[in-house]
């Protein structure tokens, strides 16, 4: 237990892993499909019910959960880290809770993928909101390297029909291998990246 | 492959806790879906035999993927069901044309046995439409502790000329049952019922 909080250990109540491989959107299959996966996890949310000032330590509380995610995203992958080449990551706050206590999931979440990914330059696309059970989230993906690529501006939609409760925080990061399945709509190319200021 | 796929995506849900206790072993599900063309989209067609087989296809391929998800061998799956949702060209009964005359036979030889009836839900919709896939024990129906469902949804399925394809499979039942019935340990197996 890190920060000046004394907070409870992260209760995780329920998690969910989802990969879509995509073969095609009505034009040519695609040699290789990509594939775009998403890890959610249910936690409880420690400041829930009422205002707490103080709230920082619990991104460092975050961390070992984020790694594990983010583990799992690269094994629903196929295991190989270089695969992966956009990210994303987003927060559903239950009622109970304040969008602020999403917003503890930048840290860890993006800290977690990076390392993972190793040398991710990108700034780690993401979007948060208070919601209830069945709220669904379209979470932004982003080239990991740079995040002006064109093609590889996504989103995936994820939630879970009983989550979040009043009192839960509902966590996602989203992992792509590649660009949108037909994308054509020029911009940088992934082949083009200078991957020196995570921009470009 | 007969079926022209458009997208699978397969989805596991791991519960740790309910109502703040822990559940151990985690009960987990999941399901694996198939985007497809409808090839009888906007046509009424009497003989549905094209899309029976791709049923047929469809019950090893998603069954399998299911199975690799959850990371356990058939034989150790325990409750399992399916569901189609039909896109708005198409006919309720593309939707059984898949699930019931082929689908069956492949899910139980991936799973090594399957005594009992397995669960459906089919639909028509668009794109976004929720399938809640109703779930029972695989060897017998009346297992109450496994009676279960399982929500899968895909915000760009199934577009008009689509159909939707799922099979989920758990391995185990309800997170706290305490309903009472049939429990697992006094399944005979004979019938798919008890």
């Amino acid at each position: 237990m890190k920060g000046a909080t004394c907070m409870p250990d992260v209760a995780v109540r329920k998690r969910l892993i989802c990969v879509e491989e995509i073969f095609h959107e009505g034009g040519r299959v695609a040699a290789k499909p990509l594939r775009r996966a998403a890890a959610l996890a249910v936690i409880r949310n420690p400041f829930a019910g009422s205002y707490v000032a103080d709230i920082q330590g619990f991104m460092d509380d975050l961390k070992p959960l984020g790694l594990d995610m983010a583990r799992a995203l690269v094994a629903a992958l196929g295991g190989d880290a270089k695969a992966v080449e956009g990210y994303g990551k987003g927060a559903i706050v239950g009622s109970a809770g304040e969008i602020e206590h999403g917003a503890l999931w930048h840290v860890p979440g993006g800290y977690a993928m990076r390392e993972v990914l190793g040398g991710a330059k990108a700034i780690v696309a993401s979007t948060k909101k208070v919601g209830g059970p069945g709220t669904r989230l379209d979470v932004p993906i982003t080239h990991i390297q740079a995040s002006y690529v064109r093609s590889h501006f996504d989103a995936m939609e994820v939630g879970l029909n009983d989550a979040p409760c009043a009192d839960e925080v509902l966590l996602a990061l989203v992992m792509t291998t590649g660009a949108r399945v037909h994308a054509r709509v020029g911009g940088l190319k992934a082949s083009e990246i200078k991957g020196e200021d995570g921009l470009r | 492959m007969k079926a022209k796929i458009r997208k699978i995506a397969v989805f596991v849900e791991e519960t740790q806790r309910e109502m703040d206790r822990e559940i151990s072993p985690p009960a987990r599900k999941a399901a694996a879906v198939a985007v497809i063309e409808n090839p009888y989209a906007g046509k009424f067609v009497d003989d549905l035999s094209e899309l029976m087989g791709i049923g047929e296809e469809l019950g090893e391929l998603l069954t399998t993927r299911a199975l690799a998800a959850l990371g356990i061998p058939g034989p150790s799956a325990e409750s399992y069901g399916k569901a189609a949702a039909v896109g708005e060209n198409g006919e309720l009964e593309h939707a059984a044309a898949i699930l019931h005359p082929k689908l069956g036979t492949p899910v139980r030889r991936v799973l090594g046995k399957g005594a009992a009836l397995i669960p459906s839900s089919k639909k028509r919709g668009g794109l976004g439409v929720v399938l809640d896939i109703p779930l029972g024990h695989k060897d017998a129906a009346f297992v109450r502790s496994h009676f279960d469902a399982m929500e899968v949804r895909l915000n760009d399925a199934p577009r008009a000329n689509e159909i939707m394809v799922a099979i989920a499979v758990t391995d185990g039942g309800r997170p706290i049952p305490r309903v009472g019935g049939l429990t697992k340990d006094q399944i005979k197996g004979e019938d798919g019922l008890r």
